[in-house]
């Protein structure tokens, strides 16, 4: 049977594959042109996002991969569609890609790791991260997961030699590789009840519309477990409470580059793939897993926030802080619907730009220690109060509205759902937050060492890109709702 | 009409500070002068909006700007003025300039600004300007929000970095006490907005609390409550209060106590009160308790300190429990009084900060004990002023501090009538009583700071040369002080002060036995304060030997500059209060329009 391919539809990640093809052929041939190849890069990013937004101008949203009619497809049985929700991580994944590409650059200039390599693995990612909020079949959304997952293993462990850096690539290897296994599981139950992978036939049996094929007379206890396991192995990739513990040591021990990666772009994905599951096919047994989300986000802003509050070095303060964050991005999801699920994206949208400006302003300085940072301002004003503010916006204060702007966006779903509690838990959450931000931000202006420091240029635009963007949030959060409110 | 004038309140200094981040080299020479200047220009928009407010209609907003921000919110950027918040945002332009005079304004500069940092606290203090003049412009209860927020990071570094010793932890304590508070009322707005569905102040006050039902204004009302209670502060919610007091810079404690307290008040009077009325009402006595405790907890906790900041800082916590127990009565005289009260406690409280901040800079420590009193006989001036700041703060009829708790106490011999009158009358007593212990604290502090003989004249046995120099100084001083003006005595300094050479004035103050012109004390001082280290003490050392350098100069000009409206408004306001209180009746009037 012959399959019509919609290829318009599948650009994005396909330039993004040929990109890292060429980029490793590139390597083979051209072993000493590090540049060119993060110029490649960048430019395969480029043309996907290129063909993003001229996916975004088009009207309506477009799907391939369909079943026929023939076999009793309808146009709501497709693995692969292009609409809002997928344009829209589809970007951020992009724009984030590319200041991780800066990173990069920057990082690969001290040599001893493989240039062709990393490029390919990066892109491997991405080509990952932009299909997952495409995928609308389980084992579509589990397949890309697991490339979104696969080569972040790799580049951690691509600095050689470096105990530190195995280990953490170890345990992210074995954290991550228990998740898809726990996941496969509950995609499996799911499957065995209700004989479809498709999320919008799983949708129809979930809800109770359509009768299971194996349960005529009702759902099985056993979707309970399902959904369980599913929104467990999820839990993993995002370091959500209690599959957090990951996270520092996976931060600490990766390239600066391959943490801001984690942080943003495997993140989103991790919640791209939530949101689907739970929204586009588990809508029906809200009752189900509203709770079980509800005290996950309170018990995952909280953990990320008081073992942030620990923390000496800054790449573990962020991991920390990331996970709390991870904690509001989860809280609207707790209360059910579509305004909650848009609160949930914008959020996610802000907390990219913030917290890859702090990760490209770590690069910068290049040192993880908290103290190093004492009087950043004096010595490299740009970056220090990038910084500063990217910190504040992550805290939620004025002047950094953007991240002000985020919190009151979920706030305000979890007021007008009802969940009081969690509002709460939220409000203390941001105020113990704001101690271990405020403290690093106040190391920025303390009288400190003067040592000059020399950036290399790439790492310079990583950050214009990322503080620019949480600027514009600041000014502008109205362009994050209209995005948010595309899906 | 006119609604250009909130827009330059706001931008004026929030662009003067962008400036600073972005030509900070170009502007380097010229930094007293630009944030004086701009605060000058912020002070005369503010002037203006005086000028032309329409008296006849203040209940009703003016100067209204109305633009849509975030739609998705629905969030708009609403600024306007009315009667309630005419007289705060002129205060707050006022003292911010007056903090900018006090910092930069002739040779004899404070001593923060020279130490460290100049443009990052002219920077600071621009931006703390825009957070509190947009949160008495804004109409919207997110813009409001937003604003409230904006003071929280720039007076987190004032406190941080240009404070006294003990900074960091007061710094982290201030912002992470009131940031909890704000959260708590961002999610009590949010329970607003989602029961009324708008987030317009004025349709919000217009309504009355329409379509809210009453546990659910009585839950945002407790939620809203709590986080202005922070920020006001009311007792038990205090804590962060004195020590941020305490350890913040002069400028600092004079705009925490001057405005950023104020910020909390205006919130009951803007937002939870007129807009939840029914939720206010459940929760006015439990409000006028806490005020009356707080009345005389702050009196208790006043009488038991030794360090002059931190006094005037637990006194503010009595006086705002003054302001809390005036809006707790529901009635228009008891937020009347409230309101009334705010204003004069911004322009004492500001005033005693500033005095406290010169009595600190000029020893070195506000330890009462060890300042060991005589100021009057030392610094006639210094002593002089802050005895009538200390008795306008206690509430001496005819200066602005009666007014304000006189109505407040009023107001709650009438409560409203949905109101427990019997509880109230108790309020009223305990109240009163507060306004005794105020005075006797007030009484105490100037009995040990300005009165008895100075502890040189005790010490100085020695030598009787410099026995007699003290003298001859304390009663020329004195006699400045009864004889001529402070513009006069600014005239003479200035002119001493042109005229003489380093040498000469170290060879007048050698020969200060002999008699002295009041102006040449003054002058004396001016110079001494630029000279070295040793040089100062060498001269000092001849009148006084137990007191640190500096100790021994009295009211600076720029001192002068800076504290003469403050004290010239206390007088106004205390000999016509009607000034104030007719633009704020026919406000509290509409604004209370449900429940009276």
């Amino acid at each position: 049977m012959i399959q019509q391919i919609d290829y318009f539809v599948i650009a994005p990640p396909l330039v993004l594959a040929l990109s890292a093809a060429l980029v490793l052929l590139l390597d083979a041939f051209l072993p000493a042109r590090p540049v060119l190849s993060g110029v490649l890069a960048l430019a395969g990013i480029a043309v996907a996002a290129g063909f993003v937004v001229a996916q975004a101008a088009g009207t309506g949203s477009r799907s391939t991969f369909c079943v026929p009619q023939r076999l009793g497809g309808t146009a709501a049985t497709c693995s692969f569609v292009a609409d809002g929700f997928t344009l829209v991580f589809a970007g951020l994944v992009l724009v984030a890609a590319a200041v991780v590409v800066l990173m990069s650059m920057t990082e690969l200039t001290g040599g001893g790791i493989p240039v062709g390599e990393w490029y390919f693995l990066l892109l491997c990612t991405i080509v990952g991260a932009v299909t997952l909020p495409a995928s609308r079949d389980l084992i579509m959304l589990v397949v890309a997961l697991e490339l979104v997952s696969l080569p972040v293993f790799a580049l951690t462990a691509l600095k050689r030699y470096d105990g530190r850096a195995s280990e953490a690539a170890v345990k992210l290897f074995v954290v991550s590789v228990v998740s898809t296994a726990i996941m496969l599981f509950g995609v499996s139950l799911l499957y065995g009840i209700s004989g479809t992978v498709y999320l919008s036939r799983l949708s129809g049996v979930f809800s109770g519309q359509v009768a299971a094929p194996g349960a005529p007379e009702g759902l099985p206890a056993v979707v309970t477990v399902g959904v369980v396991l599913v929104v467990a192995g999820f839990a993993f990739k995002i370091a959500a409470v209690p599959f957090h513990s990951w996270a520092a040591d996976v931060y600490q021990g990766a390239p600066i580059p391959v943490a801001a990666l984690l942080s943003v772009i495997s993140k989103a994905s991790g919640f791209a793939g939530l949101i689907l599951v739970l929204v586009a096919a588990l809508g029906g047994q809200a009752a189900t897993w509203a709770p079980i989300v509800g005290i996950v986000a309170a018990l995952t802003m909280t953990a990320g926030n008081l073992l942030a509050m620990r923390q000496h070095s800054v790449v573990r303060l962020l991991a920390w802080s990331s996970v709390a964050q991870s904690g509001y991005i989860l809280a609207p999801l707790a209360v059910t619907g579509t305004a909650a699920v848009r609160s949930s994206i914008a959020y996610l949208v802000i907390y990219a730009a913030m917290n890859l400006g702090a990760f490209t302003v770590v690069m910068l300085v290049s040192k993880t220690e908290l103290d190093d940072y004492r009087g950043l301002v004096f010595r490299r004003p740009a970056a220090g109060l990038a910084l500063a503010f990217c910190l504040i916006c992550l805290a939620g204060l004025p002047p950094g509205l953007a991240g002000l702007f985020a919190k009151v966006f979920v706030f305000r779903e979890i007021v007008a759902g009802g969940a009081g509690w969690l509002a709460l838990v939220m409000a203390v959450n941001t105020v113990i937050g704001l101690y271990y931000y405020a403290v690093w931000t106040a190391r920025l202006f303390a009288p400190g060492s003067r040592a000059p420091l020399s950036p290399p240029a790439t790492a310079w635009y990583a950050m214009g890109v990322a503080v620019v963007a949480a600027v514009l949030f600041s000014l502008a959060p109205q362009l994050v709702l209209d995005m948010a409110s595309l899906t | 009409m006119m609604a250009w004038i909130p827009v330059v309140l706001l931008a004026v200094p929030l662009l003067g500070a962008l400036m600073l981040l972005i030509a900070p080299r170009a502007l380097h020479p010229v930094l007293r002068p630009y944030g004086l200047i701009l605060s000058a220009v912020t002070l005369a928009a503010s002037l203006v909006l005086v000028a032309a407010f329409d008296y006849g209609r203040p209940a009703a907003i003016q100067y209204e700007l109305d633009l849509p921000w975030v739609p998705g919110l629905g969030m708009r950027f609403h600024l306007g003025v009315d009667g309630i918040s005419l007289p705060l945002i002129t205060l707050t332009a006022l003292l911010t300039f007056l903090c900018f005079v006090y910092l930069c304004w002739g040779r004899g500069t404070a001593r923060e600004f020279m130490n460290a940092r100049p443009r990052a606290l002219v920077f600071t203090l621009l931006v703390l300007e825009v957070g509190m003049i947009g949160t008495f412009l804004a109409l919207d209860l997110l813009l409001f929000f937003v604003f409230f927020e904006i003071v929280l990071i720039p007076m987190y570094f004032l406190i941080g970095i240009w404070g006294g010793d003990g900074r960091r932890a007061a710094s982290v304590k201030f912002i992470l006490y009131t940031l909890l508070g704000s959260v708590v009322m961002l999610l009590g707005l949010l329970l607003v907005w989602a029961q009324a569905g708008t987030l317009d102040i004025v349709a919000l006050n217009a309504s009355h609390g329409a379509g809210m039902s009453r546990s659910v204004q009585i839950l945002a009302f407790v939620a809203i409550g709590a986080g202005l209670a922070v920020k006001t502060p009311m007792w038990p919610l205090h804590t962060w209060l004195p020590d941020a007091h305490t350890e913040a810079p002069t400028v600092g404690s004079v705009l925490l106590a001057g405005v950023l307290l104020k910020m909390g008040t205006y919130g009951f009077a803007r937002i939870a009160i007129p807009v939840l009325p029914e939720g206010a009402e459940a929760a006015a006595p439990w409000l006028g308790a806490f005020a009356v405790v707080g009345i005389v907890y702050g009196a208790l906790a006043c009488l038991a300190q030794r360090d002059l900041k931190r006094m005037i800082a637990y006194s503010s916590i009595g006086h705002m429990g003054f302001v809390l127990l005036g809006f707790a009565t529901l009635t228009p005289v008891g937020t009347n009084g409230a309101l009334f009260a705010n204003v004069a406690h911004g322009l004492i409280t500001g005033l005693l900060f500033f005095l406290a901040g010169a009595i600190k800079e000029r020893h070195h420590t506000a330890d009462m004990p060890a300042l060991g009193g005589g100021l009057l006989a030392r610094l006639p001036r210094l002593g002089s002023l802050l005895t009538f700041a200390a008795i306008a703060s206690l509430g001496l009829p005819g200066l602005a501090g009666f007014w304000g708790e006189m109505l407040a106490l009023l107001g709650a011999f009438q409560p409203a009538d949905a109101l427990p009158r019997g509880l109230f009358l108790t309020y009223m007593v305990i109240g009163g009583l507060g306004a005794v212990l105020t005075a006797a604290y007030f009484l105490v502090m100037l009995s040990r700071v300005t009165h008895g003989r100075p502890r040189a004249a005790d010490e100085a046995e020695t030598g009787p040369a410099a026995d007699t120099a003290t003298d001859a100084a304390t009663d020329t001083g004195a006699g400045a002080v009864t004889g001529s003006g402070g513009g006069a005595a600014i005239a003479v300094a200035e002119r001493t002060d042109a005229g003489l050479s380093p040498g000469a004035t170290t060879d007048v103050a050698e020969r200060a036995d002999a008699a002295l012109s009041p102006g040449s004390t003054t002058g004396v001082a001016e110079r001494t304060d630029a000279l070295p280290p040793d040089a100062t003490t060498g001269v000092a050392g001849r009148t006084d030997a137990a007191l640190p350098p500096g100790a021994t100069i009295d009211v600076k000009p720029n001192e002068w500059l800076a504290w003469t409206p403050l004290v010239v408004l206390t007088l106004l306001f205390g000999l016509w209060p009607g000034l104030l209180l007719s633009l704020t009746t026919p406000p509290v009037q509409a604004l209370l329009g449900a429940l009276s």
